[in-house]
Order: structure tokens, then C-alpha cells, then sequence
């Protein structure tokens, strides 16, 4: 039983947006989309505590798009600032110093790169002290702010300026390391599916505790491709299967959506100029066979636990 | 008047407590650990009001502990040696946060090769970092020392981070007397923390430690920590001008032992000043006029009260409990930047390091020295530094090597 959303259907989304225009993020920008209907749903009760990646330059002096508050840290330890700002915020609620409604909602934002790597483990101690916040991670697959060098999130065969042949590893599984700490909600999102996204950070902000979403994001400069394609390849690392949209909640793992059928991952891989040498002067049949394999596997997986 | 037997440890947690710290983000290390324990423990039955959060490391606690200072609560934290270093990335963030948060450091040698006892390697390693730093040569000194760091970083013409340094073990885990400050009479010396302008609240949003692009902003924002750090040397001397009026004891930027009428003088801080001092009765007793000048203040560097402490003197000997590699002792070049070109400085300054890793340093090195300085008051030529160590610490040293083998191995190696 799920609750009734007051995001039914596409004209429920709001039409009126909270972030402003202006910022440093690239053309195309799949991350700031994310952030931009998260903050829509959130809403300005927030103070935003963001780690080392692009969207630090998105609050650079004098200027910012937040309406609410902002907090950057570092690197590796943004769930830990959300940890002393929560604190914070309650002892003086208990005292009396402010009132519920100076209270605010403690957002952490980071990219893949502190969230899959230097920054885990302060995010595993927040979960398991139980913190009540959001985590949001704009997963772009990659350093991104640095020139797209290889992360504990880049893909298998994906070109980055770091793994110049493609990437020979596997792309971390967050969500699974996340769930693994049974938190009170984990999901997975990507702002070409505005919708599934909304749906979701309402139902994580109508939650208490670590509340994690992680936010594919498609990147022109880093991905290599038009920005203009920003949407139809997110909405093909849906229909791929390759970008699974799920949440996790009291120890229950759901698909929100299932496609079917399901592209041939082909589809989204050849859009992006870092998996051309997949493609091109020569066809690399045996890593997008890998990727598909891959792919079909964790469906197969899905629908063998679903009975 | 409450007079207790505590440990270094102990007064820094009842400084933390007297000090009306509420939040307390901590994470364990040698020597520091007894610390949050007895904090921890006050927090648990009752004694004391307050919030603590074991994080999982210094660099994660550092941040929480600024941002919860940055939210407008009283914060306290502590850590050591490794700790610091591992938080150093935040602790020169949250001293840019321009946040009051007070924090104690146990000073231990630094790895490699890893140990327990203490020297000043991890405390100078945050000499630039913005935060203001007291370093407390006695569990009195600690105490007291806290209050003055709450007082002094909370005050608005400051607002940067107090650390408070005290040794390890020789400190840390050395029971002295102590005059704890009336509770009652702390407020007096210490108002409830004004937030100001800095607190997040969600009728009033802001943005706290945004980018800059381009050197103009950072130049402006950093010149302004520097300054503020500056101004907190007005800031000690009013502090401990209230502190003495209200609990009697009274305290300068840089405390002075019979140096007034010295020919030579030591430079020290720590603990382990303390034998120097107790160095100088002893030469004093055999007629040499030596005395001692140990920084209490360390940042800002105290450059006008050093020179009025040093003028005048034949010569000046500097006790590095520290080595930066390459160059020598950290102190010794602090103090020569302030006395350089300044009418009547001492002519000779003399450098010593000693005392790394808890190596002690024993009447016979500060008679020596102070000796050696006299000589060179005389010939106006000044020795090259030293590195205290003995024939019986080599020869010791010379044992553990054998056991090692490493001697040996190097002499295959060589085909000799």
C-alpha cells in the first residue's frame, strides 16, 4: 500500500521553480535538473550542506540559487556537517533558543565522486547514528568537475580522461552499500523521469532518519554528447535497463518502474562519445555483449525475487 | 573554592564543562581519549547537560563540530597527533567558517615511525590554519586556558576556532592540584554565546562558506582571518584581565620566570618548560643570571611581548620541542622574525630540539647550553643548532639496531 502522492500525474509537478537561473553548471547539466525538482519538492525549509563537485560552484560569492541556506564542507565529510547542523538545530530546539519553525530540513549534497568513494565513510557513520536528513547524490559517473576522470562510479567501458581505452572495472553498487545499512529510505532517480523523482523525495521528506536518493546524471562534457540529449538519454538509461529506478524501504526493495521490453543497451550506449570506441573503427562486440549481459542478469535477478 | 587532584585530561574536560560547551562531537585517540570519557560519562549520569556523537573520524568530527558552531551552539572537541592531521583539511575549513569552536589538542610525536609521547610537531601543523592556539604547561593552566578560549573566540572581533594545547602523558596523565573556577562565577566571565549573524534558521536563510573565483574575494576574506587572528592578541589581554579580577589568577601572552634581570634567556613552551624552569633555579643557585620566556600564546604569535621579554638580553636560547625537516626548529625562526631589525635584540640566538617523542631533556643539556650561550655572549659568534642527544642514548640506540640487524643487512647490501 502506498500512500496517495500529490504528484499524480505531469501537470501536478510544479510549474514555478525554487532554484535560480544563472549558475555555472554546464549546458545540459543532468545533475542541476535533478537538483532543481528535488528543490521543488523540498521546498526552502532547507539548509543544503554540499561536498566537493560541480555544484559547489553553483553558490559562488555573492551569488547563489538557493532561496534557503547553504553550508559547503568538503570533500569527504558532508554528512558529517549535516550532523553537526542537525544537532545543532535540535539542542536548540530542546532549549528553547528557537522556535519549530526556524527548524530546517538538512540536505546533503554531493557527487558520485565523494559519495561512491572519500566521502562513504562519514556517510556510513551518519546512517548508522541514524541522522535524520537527505542525501542526494548527482551521480555523473565520474569526476566531473575535474575533467571526467575515473570514480568508483564510472561504468565498464566508459572512456574518461583518466581510463583513455574505457574503463575496465564495474560501477560501484551505492544503493545496495546503502541499503545494506537499512536506512529508512534509499532511491534511485534520474530528472528525465520528473514524475518518479517527485514522488519519491515526497515520500522521503514525509520520512524521518538517513534518507538516501541517488540521481543519474547524464553530463554533456563528461559523457561527450549535444546537451540537447540530455533527456533522451536519460530516458534511454531507463528503457536500457541500465539505470534500474527502485527504493528501499522497511528492508523492502521495489522497482517503480520495469521496462519492458527492455532497449538494447546499444541504444544508449552509442549516443554518448564515451563509448564510442565501442563502436567505432571497430566494433567491440565482446564489452557491449559484457554491458547487456550485465543488464540482463540484474533484470533476470529482479524478476527471479519477484517470483 | 573547589581545589581537586586532576590529571591534564581531567582539567581539559572540566574546562570544557565550566566552559558551558553543550555539544560534543568526538572521536578517540592516545592521549587524548580520557578526555571525551569523562565527558562522556558526566553526560550519562546527569552531571553535566550536553549532546555527544561519536563520528567516524577526526575529519568527519572537525566538520561536524564547525558546523554545529556555525549553527549557533557551543561546541567542544578534542584530539591528538594523528587526529589533527588527519582532520587538518577541516581544520583550516571551519577556522574559514570564521566559527567559535574551542578545541583541545594533546600533543603526541607524529608517525612515521608511529608513537605515543609527546612532542610539538602536530600543534605547529596548524599554526597557519586561522585557529588561535593556547598551549597550557600545567592542568591549572589547562583549565583555565579553556575558559579563556570560549571567551576569546566567541568574542566578535575574533570568530575564529581556540585551540588548546597541553602534552601528552607528561601532562595528560600527570595528577596536579587544581583551583577549579567557581561555576557560579563563570558567567560573569563568560556570556551565553551571541550566534550574531552566523546560525541557520529558516526565516533567516544564509549562505556560509561559498566559492570565490578570482584571488580579489579569497585575498579579502583571507586577509581578514589574519587580522581578526591579530586582534585576538587585544582579546587575551582583556580576557585575562577579567580572568584575574574574577578568579584571581592572572595570566600574560607570554609568561616570564626570572628573566627580568638574566643574562640568557630559554625559550620553551609546554610542559616541559617546567623543567627548564626548574633548570634555572638550579643555575641560579650556581650564580649564573638565566631565566625563562615560555609563549603561552602561540597564535597570534605574541612578536611585541616576546621583544619586550627578550631585549636587552645577551643571548637567547630556543628549545624546539619540534623538527621541521630541513630547516630545524620551528620556535626558533617564530622568534627570530620578531626580534630581526628591532633595536636592542638579543645578539645570539641560540637553537636546541630536544625532547621528540617524549625524549626528555635534563639539567645537564640546559646547564650546557646556557653556558654555551654565555660564551657565545662573549665572543659574538653564535653556535650552529643543536639536536640534543647523549652517548648513552646512541649507545642504547646502537643495542636495539644490533637486535634490528638493520646494521648488518646494510653492510651486505654495501659488499663490504
Amino acid at each position: 500500500m502506498t500512500k496517495s502522492s500529490r504528484f499524480e500525474r505531469m501537470k501536478d509537478l510544479p510549474s514555478a521553480h525554487l532554484l535560480g537561473a544563472g549558475t555555472a553548471m554546464c549546458a545540459g547539466c543532468g545533475g542541476l535538473e535533478a537538483v532543481k525538482e528535488v528543490y521543488d519538492v523540498l521546498g526552502k525549509k532547507t539548509v543544503f550542506v554540499n561536498a566537493a563537485g560541480c555544484m559547489t560552484l553553483s553558490a559562488v560569492y555573492p551569488f547563489t540559487p538557493f532561496q534557503g541556506s547553504w553550508l559547503y564542507t568538503a570533500m569527504a565529510s558532508a554528512p558529517a556537517g549535516a550532523q553537526g547542523v542537525r544537532d545543532a538545530l535540535d539542542i536548540l530546539k530542546a532549549k528553547g533558543r528557537i522556535t519549530d519553525d526556524d527548524d530546517l530540513d538538512v540536505v546533503v549534497l554531493t557527487g558520485d565522486g565523494s559519495a561512491y568513494g572519500m566521502g562513504l565513510s562519514a556517510t556510513s557513520g551518519a546512517i548508522e547514528r541514524n541522522l535524520d536528513f537527505l542525501y542526494l547524490c548527482y551521480d555523473n559517473e565520474g569526476y566531473g568537475n575535474t575533467g571526467q576522470q575515473t570514480s568508483g562510479a564510472t561504468p565498464t567501458g566508459a572512456r574518461t580522461s583518466t581510463s583513455t581505452l574505457g574503463f575496465t572495472g564495474d560501477k560501484k553498487d551505492l544503493f545496495s552499500i546503502w541499503a545494506a545499512h537499512d536506512p529508512a529510505y534509499v532511491a534511485t532517480v534520474i530528472a528525465s523521469e520528473p514524475l518518479d523523482l517527485a514522488r519519491k523525495i515526497e515520500k522521503a521528506a514525509g520520512l524521518k532518519g538517513p534518507r538516501l536518493i541517488l540521481a543519474l546524471s547524464p553530463c554533456p562534457t563528461g559523457w561527450d554528447y549535444d546537451p540537447k540529449d540530455t533527456v533522451a538519454i536519460g530516458h534511454l538509461a531507463v528503457k536500457t535497463g541500465i539505470w534500474p529506478l527502485k527504493e528501499y524501504i522497511d528492508g523492502k526493495i521495489t522497482h517503480t518502474r520495469i521496462p519492458h521490453p527492455r532497449v538494447p543497451v546499444e541504444e544508449y550506449l552509442k549516443l554518448q562519445g564515451r563509448f564510442k570506441h565501442l563502436f567505432e573503427p571497430k566494433r567491440d562486440d565482446a564489452t557491449i555483449a559484457d554491458i547487456q549481459a550485465h543488464v540482463d542478469a540484474y533484470w533476470a535477478e529482479v524478476d527471479r525475487e519477484d517470483g | 573554592m573547589t581545589r581537586l587532584l586532576l590529571t591534564g585530561n581531567a582539567a581539559a574536560a572540566w574546562g570544557a564543562r565550566l566552559a558551558g560547551a553543550e555539544y560534543f562531537p568526538v572521536f578517540p585517540i592516545t592521549p587524548q581519549t580520557e578526555i571525551i570519557e569523562t565527558l562522556g560519562q558526566w553526560i550519562d549520569t546527569g552531571e553535566m547537560e550536553g549532546r555527544m556523537v561519536t563520528l567516524d573520524s577526526e575529519h568527519s568530527m572537525i566538520t561536524a563540530a564547525g558546523a554545529a558552531a556555525a549553527a549557533g551552539v557551543r561546541t567542544f572537541t578534542a584530539t591528538s597527533s594523528q587526529g589533527l592531521l588527519y582532520g587538518m583539511e577541516m581544520l583550516y575549513t571551519v577556522a574559514g567558517w570564521r566559527v567559535p569552536l574551542v578545541m583541545v589538542n594533546v600533543s603526541r610525536g607524529l608517525s612515521a615511525p608511529i608513537t605515543l609521547e609527546p612532542d610539538h610537531n602536530d600543534i605547529l601543523a596548524a599554526r597557519d590554519s586561522g585557529c588561535l592556539i593556547l598551549h597550557a604547561a600545567t592542568c591549572q593552566e589547562t583549565v583555565d586556558a579553556l575558559l579563556l578560549a570560549t571567551r576569546i573566540a566567541e568574542d566578535q572581533r575574533v570568530r575564529l576556532p581556540v585551540i588548546v594545547n597541553l602534552d601528552g602523558f607528561y601532562l595528560s596523565f600527570t595528577r596536579e592540584p587544581v583551583t577549579l573556577p567557581d561555576a557560579s562565577l563563570v558567567n560573569r566571565f563568560l556570556p551565553d554565546l551571541d550566534p550574531g549573524d552566523y546560525a541557520f534558521r529558516a526565516e533567516k536563510p544564509v549562505s556560509e562558506a561559498v566559492a570565490v573565483l578570482g584571488g580579489g574575494p579569497y585575498s579579502y576574506f583571507r586577509y581578514e582571518m589574519h587580522l581578526a587572528s591579530q586582534a585576538g592578541a587585544t582579546v587575551f589581554d582583556e580576557a585575562v584581565g577579567d580572568f584575574q579580577a574574577i578568579f584571581g589568577r592572572a595570566y600574560e601572552q607570554v609568561q616570564t620566570y626570572r628573566s627580568d634581570d638574566a643574562d640568557v634567556v630559554f625559550v620553551q613552551m609546554g610542559s616541559f618548560a617546567t623543567k627548564a624552569q626548574d633548570a634555572v633555579d638550579r643555575l641560579r643557585e650556581d650564580g649564573v643570571k638565566v631565566g625563562l620566556v615560555r609563549p603561552f600564546l602561540i597564535r597570534p604569535w605574541p612578536g611585541a611581548a616576546l621583544r619586550a621579554a627578550l631585549g636587552g638580553k645577551s643571548a637567547v636560547v630556543v628549545m624546539d620541542q619540534n623538527l621541521s625537516m630541513g630547516m630545524g626548529g620551528v620556535l626558533h625562526s617564530e622568534v627570530a622574525s620578531v626580534l630581526y631589525g628591532h633595536a636592542d635584540m638579543p645578539p645570539i640566538l641560540m637553537s636546541a630540539v630536544g625532547g621528540l617523542g617524549g625524549r626528555d631533556i635534563v639539567y645537564d643539556e640546559y646547564a650546557a647550553l646556557a653556558h654555551q650561550a654565555l660564551d657565545a655572549a662573549k665572543t659574538g659568534e653564535c653556535p650552529p643548532p643543536r639536536l640534543l642527544y647523549t652517548e648513552n642514548e646512541l649507545r642504547e640506540m646502537r643495542k636495539f639496531q644490533a637486535i634490528a640487524a638493520v646494521e648488518a643487512l646494510d653492510e651486505k647490501e654495501d659488499g663490504s
